[in-house]
């Protein structure tokens, strides 16, 4: 009872500042703030507007699934502006809120919410996919490398057919064992299973292996650096969990997506906003952990190749177009 | 498919089987004596997380175990209270534990690391390496003994080999012993035993807190063992298999070992080939991962035998006066 009285105060105190200032805000997704991936990336980008603009900004950490519409609410209630939320799990309540704060902008990232005040940031995987499957083919000895997805839904395939068609342009021969966790949720979070499924690819003779798996990966990883051969990392810079072992890490600029919508302000663009290789929202990690593995070669092959990506003298396919990848 | 490859996919499974040995093993002495115990999975989750939490801090991998057995102990504690103390609903109490297990881990693990509900990741001594048999490099040359010694026996971590001696040490404790046969008794006719003047209570305690040992050293296989480290809801619903595996086994302590190790090799095989062929039919992975839960179904349909649970498993025992 007491909370609740003190989280109405405070959100009754923020309304009065909101109107003067309009405050931009962000709700962080279950895997919780500090979750060295998602959502700890879409902190950063957040803290770094705080930083460079002096500004202040609300944030809240969901705890439920049930909290989600309730959060919009107060957020959008107390005048907030804009409102920021990181997961997909959104859509759903975001479509309903939306409609009845008209004046109130709204940024969703990773799916799509079509509203006149609301901005659906997407990133483009397949083409950050495509650049670290050309790596992980530069890198591979035995020419047989390995993809370790989550849950098996489209977003997943979406990465998975992204490195496919990348380690094809590198090597037409080369082989590629795909394998996804498991089609429920626990796919997420099975890092003794993610192990399993490396250990079977690198007796099979894989030597490089990119997971795309949340906590799974974090035993694909592992299992790789066990046994001495190279790993992929996804969405924030991996590299440091096993240096030396972790070829790269698929980044997915969720922070850059944060800052952009909270330096627009009240006057953020809506409509569908895509992140690929062009706006810096896809890439791949290069630090002091992974020097020693990649080379300037391969730095110089992937340049020119993104490149060209970006101007558009190649496509990479998206799995989500059309729900099917044209190379395996 | 080559002799290697059969031998690498028979590896993947004994590690596979070792979590659900233990956690099988544990439903079997708390059953036997009468106490249903849907909460292995919870108890093995809160193991896995403890044993990880400990190993990092403490750098060593013992220190981390005991601390897994004493938090799977503790919530078999629980368990023993709500369902032998005051006599409540042994299922309900079992989930309430997986709930909790769920639950607290995520949120001690975020409070004490803040790395999103995990440990921080454990290498060198805080976490178990492969033990290599004596002569294992030397024997590979030797055609099929040779690859078979020193890829399948040899390089497994300690607990897999402690889940195959555990097997005859819980057949011979409960099937040899005095106390095993009083244990068996309370969960068949509880009054018996009490007019024989053996304390029913007592009896099922010592049976649930057996259990929390086992299910101790599964959790803690997982996350020091076989992966290093823990994530939320890593236990990914191994609890659930292991008490199907109980009861495909008849709740004997040898059919447990070979239902197992079979539900192992199904997970092996799904891992190593996404889909299968055979004539002509290509059978999805999703087919072998059912497969543990449809063979329990239908044992428990009668068609292979007859699965009969302990008599008085899920009552409460009242003492009359």
């Amino acid at each position: 009872m007491k909370l609740k009285m003190l989280l109405t105060s405070t959100f009754f105190s923020l309304g009065l500042i909101g109107s003067a200032f309009a405050e931009p805000a962000i709700i962080y997704d279950l895997g919780g703030k500090f979750d060295k991936s998602f959502n700890e990336s879409a902190f950063t980008g957040a803290e770094k507007w705080k930083k460079e603009n002096g500004g202040t900004y609300r944030e809240f950490e969901l705890q439920s699934d049930a909290q989600r519409e309730q959060a919009l609410r107060r957020f959008a209630e107390a005048g907030n502006n804009p409102i920021v939320m990181a997961g997909f799990m959104f859509a759903t309540p975001l479509a309903e809120v939306a409609k009845d704060y008209p004046d109130t902008k709204f940024a969703i990232i990773d799916m799509v919410v079509d509203s006149p005040n609301v901005r659906s940031v997407v990133f483009n995987e397949h083409e950050g996919s495509y650049l670290v499957g050309m790596m992980a083919a530069m890198a591979s000895k035995t020419g047989t490398v390995g993809f370790v997805g989550g849950m098996d839904i489209p977003l997943i395939r979406k990465f998975a057919c992204g490195y496919v068609q990348g380690v094809k342009a590198v090597n037409s021969n080369a082989k590629i064992i795909q394998n996804m966790t498991g089609t429920t949720p626990a796919a997420w979070n099975d890092p003794v299973k993610g192990t399993e499924l490396t250990k079977a690819q690198i007796s099979q003779g894989a030597d490089v292996v990119y997971a795309a798996a949340g906590g799974t990966g974090v035993g694909v990883l592992q299992a790789a650096a066990d046994a001495d051969i190279l790993s992929i990392g996804v969405d924030a810079n991996q590299n440091y969990m096993h240096p030396g072992k972790v070829l790269t890490s698929m980044l997915k600029r969720v922070d850059l997506a944060v800052y952009n919508a909270f330096s627009e302000g009240a006057s953020l663009t809506t409509g569908f906003n895509v992140m690929g290789l062009a706006e810096d929202g896809v890439g791949y990690a290069l630090d002091e952990h992974n020097e020693s593995l990649v080379n300037a070669k391969m730095i110089s092959a992937l340049e020119a190749e993104k490149a060209k990506i970006v101007s558009g003298q190649i496509k990479v396919h998206d799995y989500m177009s059309d729900n099917s990848c044209p190379a395996n | 498919m080559d002799l290697l490859t059969i031998i690498q996919i028979l590896d993947s499974s004994i590690r596979l089987a070792t979590p659900l040995i233990f956690a099988a093993l544990a439903g079997l002495f708390s059953e036997r004596a009468g106490i249903f115990d849907i909460g292995l999975e919870g108890k093995m989750l809160v193991s896995a997380f403890l044993a990880a939490a400990v190993a990092s801090t403490s750098g060593s991998v013992w220190v981390g175990l005991l601390a897994g057995v004493f938090a799977s102990l503790l919530f078999s504690g629980i368990h023993g209270v709500a369902s032998i103390t005051f006599r409540g609903n042994q299922l309900i109490s079992g989930v309430a534990i997986n709930f909790l297990a769920a639950g607290m881990t995520v949120l001690v693990a975020q409070s004490w690391f803040a790395q999103g509900g995990r440990t921080p990741s454990l290498s060198g001594a805080s976490r178990f390496d492969p033990i290599i048999l004596p002569f294992a490099n030397e024997l590979t040359r030797i055609p099929l003994i040779g690859p078979i010694y020193s890829e399948l026996i040899s390089g497994h971590t300690i607990l897999v080999y402690i889940a195959i001696l555990a097997v005859p040490s819980a057949w011979w404790l409960l099937f040899k012993t005095t106390f095993g046969l009083r244990l068996r008794a309370v969960g068949e006719n509880p009054e018996a035993l009490d007019t024989a003047g053996v304390s029913v209570i007592k009896t099922r305690y010592v049976a649930i807190l057996i259990c929390g040992i086992l299910c101790g050293l599964s959790g803690a296989y997982l996350s020091t063992g076989l992966s290093a480290g823990f994530v939320k809801d890593m236990s990914a619903g191994r609890g659930y298999i292991a008490l199907a595996a109980l009861i495909f086994a008849k709740w004997r302590p040898w059919y447990i070992l070979t239902a197992c190790i079979l539900f192992g090799l199904l997970e092996a095989i799904s891992n190593r080939y996404q889909n299968i062929e055979i004539l002509e039919i290509t059978l999805p992975v999703q087919f072998m991962q059912t497969l543990p839960y449809l063979l329990t179904v239908i044992i428990l349909a009668g068609f292979i035998g007859k699965a009969v649970p302990p008599k008085a498993g899920g009552q409460p025992y009242t003492k009359e006066r």
